[in-house]
C-alpha cells in the first residue's frame, strides 16, 4: 500500500503511480488529508483507520458496499460528526472539523443523499438554506429578491435549468432536486466539495446530467470533489482517482484510468469470499 | 431539467397556492356570514354581536398563532389552554406581593416562558414526543394552578385605563390579535426564524444538515407558544375582570389547534400560515355565534366542528398531493 492509504487491511490491489498523480507521494498542495480516521458508534467501528487525501482540482471516486462507512467517513469529512480518532488536514493545516458551519468556513461544502432540501420551501429559499441575505439592520427581514436575482444567476451560471425559481423543491424531479442541491453547495464558491451518492435512484437520462454538470463544475477550476459512489462504471468515468472501502477500511486506491470494473468487482468478490470463508 | 431557464420572478406557484387556499378559508367565513345575516339580522349589524364575535376569535387566534409555530415544526402544545389559566394566577400573586400590576403581568409571560422552556428541553433534549410531553405539563400546570388558586377565581388587578388596554375594552382583544398576527406572519414569511422553522418541519434532518440548529428553534417556538397563550390568559382575565383557575383548559387549546389547521396548517409540519390561522379561528367563532343566535345548541356546534377539522385536514393532505404530482398550477 502506499503511504498515503495506511490501511490495516491486507493490501488487496498494488496501486499503480499513475502519471501526474499523488498517489504515494506527499505533496504540498493537498487540499486535504485525513490520517486514520476511527469512529466509533458504542461497540461498532463504523471507521477503522481511514486515511485519504485530495489534491487540487481532482475528483475522487470512493466506493464500497452499504456499511463500508463511507457516509460516516463522508459526515466526519463536513464536520457533521466527529472523528473518535485521527487527524484531519484542510489545506495543510490541522483541524478538528466542529460542526458543519466550522467545515464551512474552511471551504468544505457537502451535499447529502437525502440532499438536505426543505420540501415546502421555494428553490431560492433552499439555495439560501440557513445562509439567507438579509435586509442590514436589527430585524435582519429576508431579502427575497437578492436571494431570487442571485439563485436565478448562479443556475444559470452552471447550467442548471428549472421551470421557475418560485417553485418548492417538492415539484422537482430527482436530478433537479440533486442538481440544486450542487447549484446550493457551490454558492459559496467552496474548495473542497464532497457528494454523497449523487447518481443513486437515479435514470441514465438525469444521471447524464447530473454527470455533465460535475465536469463543468471541474472544468471552472480550483473546486477538489469528493464523491462517494455505487456504481463502478459510472464512478470510473467521472473519477480521477478511486477508492474502494470495504467494513471501514481502504482496500484499494488507484487513478480511474488504471483500473477497471472488472478489476473492481473481483477484488469485491475476493473479500466476500474470505469473509464467508472465516 | 426542462428547457426554460430559471430565472428571477414574481411570487410564484406556491405563492398562489399558499393564497389560494387562505382565500378559499377567507371564502368559507364569508358565505358563513352572509348565511348567518340572512337568517338572523342580528347576527353582525349590532355592535353587541361583533364585539361578541371578537371575543371568541381574539383568544383561540393568539394561541393558535403560537401553535402553528409549532405545527409547522412538526410540534405541538397540549398544555396551552393551562398555561393560559396559569398566567394571570402568576400576575395575580405579584400584585398580592405589591408588585406593580404591569410588571407582574411582565413576570406572568416569563412564568409562561418558563414553561414553554420546560416542554421544549423535554421534548428535544430528552427526545420525548411532545405530545406527551405537554400531555404531562398541561395536567401539572393544572394541578399547580388549582392548588396555588385553592379553585378560587380572583378579581383582576390593575387601574381601569391598563385593564381596557388590556382586553377589557370591548374591541382591546381582538386588536391584540391582530397586532401578533402581524408580528407572527412577519416572523414566519420574512424572518430566518420562520424559514428554518418550516425547513426543519419538512426535513428535519436535511435541516441539521445544512447546519440550522433545530433544537434551539423548536424550543424557541415552544417558548413562543407558551408565551403567547399565558398572554391570552390574562388578556381574558382582564377582559372578563376575574381570574378562574377553571379557565382555558383543554377546551380553547383544542379550538386554537382546530383554527391553525382549518386555517391550512398541516399537523405533519412542513407548512403553514399565521393568517389562516386568523382565519379559521374567525370561521370557528362565526360558527360558535351563528349557532347560538340561530338557536342551535352547543352539541350541533361540535359537530360541525368535527366536521370542519376533518374536511379541512382531508382538503390540505389531497391539495398537497396534487401540488407534490404537479396537477394544481
Amino acid at each position: 500500500m502506499s503511504n498515503t492509504t495506511t490501511s490495516a487491511a491486507e493490501p488487496l490491489g498494488a496501486p499503480a503511480a499513475g502519471p501526474g498523480g499523488g498517489i504515494g507521494t506527499e505533496t504540498t498542495g493537498r487540499v486535504l488529508r485525513a490520517e486514520n480516521i476511527v469512529k466509533r458508534f458504542g461497540a461498532v467501528s463504523a471507521l477503522q483507520g481511514v486515511s485519504l487525501h485530495l489534491e487540487p482540482g481532482e475528483i475522487l471516486g470512493i466506493l464500497g458496499d452499504n456499511g463500508a462507512g463511507k457516509s460516516t467517513l463522508m459526515k466526519i469529512l463536513t464536520g457533521y460528526q466527529q472523528q473518535t480518532e485521527g487527524r484531519l488536514f484542510v489545506g495543510g493545516q490541522e483541524m478538528l472539523l466542529r460542526s458543519v458551519d466550522h467545515a464551512r468556513s474552511l471551504g468544505i461544502e457537502c451535499v447529502y443523499q437525502d440532499l438536505a432540501l426543505a420540501n415546502g420551501l421555494s428553490i431560492y429559499h433552499n439555495m439560501f438554506l440557513n445562509r439567507e441575505i438579509v435586509y442590514p439592520g436589527p430585524i435582519r427581514l429576508l431579502n427575497n429578491r437578492a436571494m431570487r436575482k442571485r439563485t436565478g444567476e448562479l443556475l444559470d451560471e452552471i447550467g442548471v435549468h428549472v421551470p421557475s425559481i418560485e417553485l418548492p423543491v417538492e415539484r422537482l424531479s430527482g436530478g433537479q432536486r440533486q442538481a440544486i442541491a450542487v447549484a446550493r453547495a457551490v454558492n459559496s464558491d467552496p474548495r473542497i466539495l464532497l457528494l454523497d451518492e449523487p447518481l443513486a435512484a437515479m435514470g441514465a437520462r438525469e444521471a447524464g446530467h447530473i454527470i455533465d454538470l460535475i465536469q463543468r463544475l471541474k472544468a471552472k477550476g480550483n473546486l477538489s470533489i469528493i464523491m462517494i459512489m455505487h456504481n463502478y462504471a459510472q464512478t470510473l468515468e467521472i473519477a480521477d482517482r478511486i477508492m474502494l472501502m470495504q467494513r471501514g477500511r481502504v482496500t484499494y486506491e488507484n487513478h480511474a484510468q488504471a483500473t477497471s470494473v472488472p478489476e473492481l468487482m473481483e477484488i469485491v468478490r475476493r473479500e466476500y469470499r474470505a469473509l464467508r470463508a472465516g | 431539467m426542462s428547457a426554460t431557464a430559471g430565472k428571477a420572478r414574481g411570487p410564484g406557484l406556491l405563492a398562489t397556492a399558499l393564497r389560494w387556499r387562505e382565500a378559499s378559508i377567507l371564502l368559507v367565513a364569508i358565505l358563513l356570514v352572509i348565511y348567518f345575516e340572512s337568517v338572523n339580522r342580528d347576527f353582525l349589524l349590532t355592535s353587541a354581536s361583533v364585539v361578541n364575535l371578537s371575543q371568541f376569535i381574539a383568544p383561540a387566534a393568539i394561541i393558535a398563532f403560537g401553535e402553528i409555530m409549532l405545527m409547522i415544526g412538526g410540534e405541538i402544545d397540549l398544555s396551552a389552554g393551562m398555561i393560559f389559566a396559569f398566567a394571570p394566577f402568576i400576575m395575580h400573586f405579584c400584585d398580592q406581593a405589591g408588585i406593580p400590576v404591569i410588571i407582574g403581568l411582565i413576570i406572568g409571560l416569563v412564568a409562561s416562558a418558563l414553561v414553554g422552556l420546560i416542554n421544549g428541553v423535554i421534548t428535544l433534549l430528552l427526545r420525548v414526543p411532545s405530545f406527551v410531553t405537554t400531555l404531562g405539563t398541561m395536567f401539572l400546570l393544572n394541578g399547580i394552578t388549582l392548588v396555588m388558586s385553592a379553585g378560587t377565581p380572583v378579581n383582576t388587578p390593575g387601574s381601569p385605563g391598563l385593564q381596557a388596554f388590556f382586553g377589557h375594552w370591548g374591541y382591546s382583544e381582538i386588536l391584540w390579535a391582530l397586532a401578533v398576527c402581524v408580528l407572527m406572519h412577519i416572523l414566519l414569511r420574512q424572518t430566518r426564524w420562520g424559514l428554518h422553522t418550516v425547513a426543519s418541519g419538512g426535513n428535519p434532518i436535511g435541516a441539521s444538515e445544512a447546519g440550522i440548529n433545530v433544537v434551539k428553534l423548536k424550543i424557541g417556538n415552544f417558548i413562543l407558544s407558551a408565551v403567547l397563550s399565558g398572554f391570552t390568559g390574562i388578556l381574558e382575565g382582564f377582559r372578563i375582570s376575574s381570574i378562574d383557575p377553571q379557565a382555558g383548559g383543554s377546551q380553547i387549546m383544542f379550538l386554537a389547534v382546530a383554527a391553525g389547521v382549518i386555517g391550512g396548517t398541516s399537523l405533519a409540519g412542513g407548512s403553514g400560515t399565521i393568517i389562516g390561522g386568523l382565519i379559521g379561528a374567525a370561521v370557528l367563532g362565526v360558527l360558535n355565534d351563528g349557532f347560538t343566535l340561530i338557536g342551535v345548541n352547543a352539541f350541533t356546534f361540535n359537530i360541525i366542528l368535527g366536521a370542519a377539522i376533518l374536511v379541512a385536514m382531508v382538503f390540505n393532505i389531497y391539495m398537497g398531493r396534487l401540488q407534490r404530482t404537479g396537477h394544481v398550477t
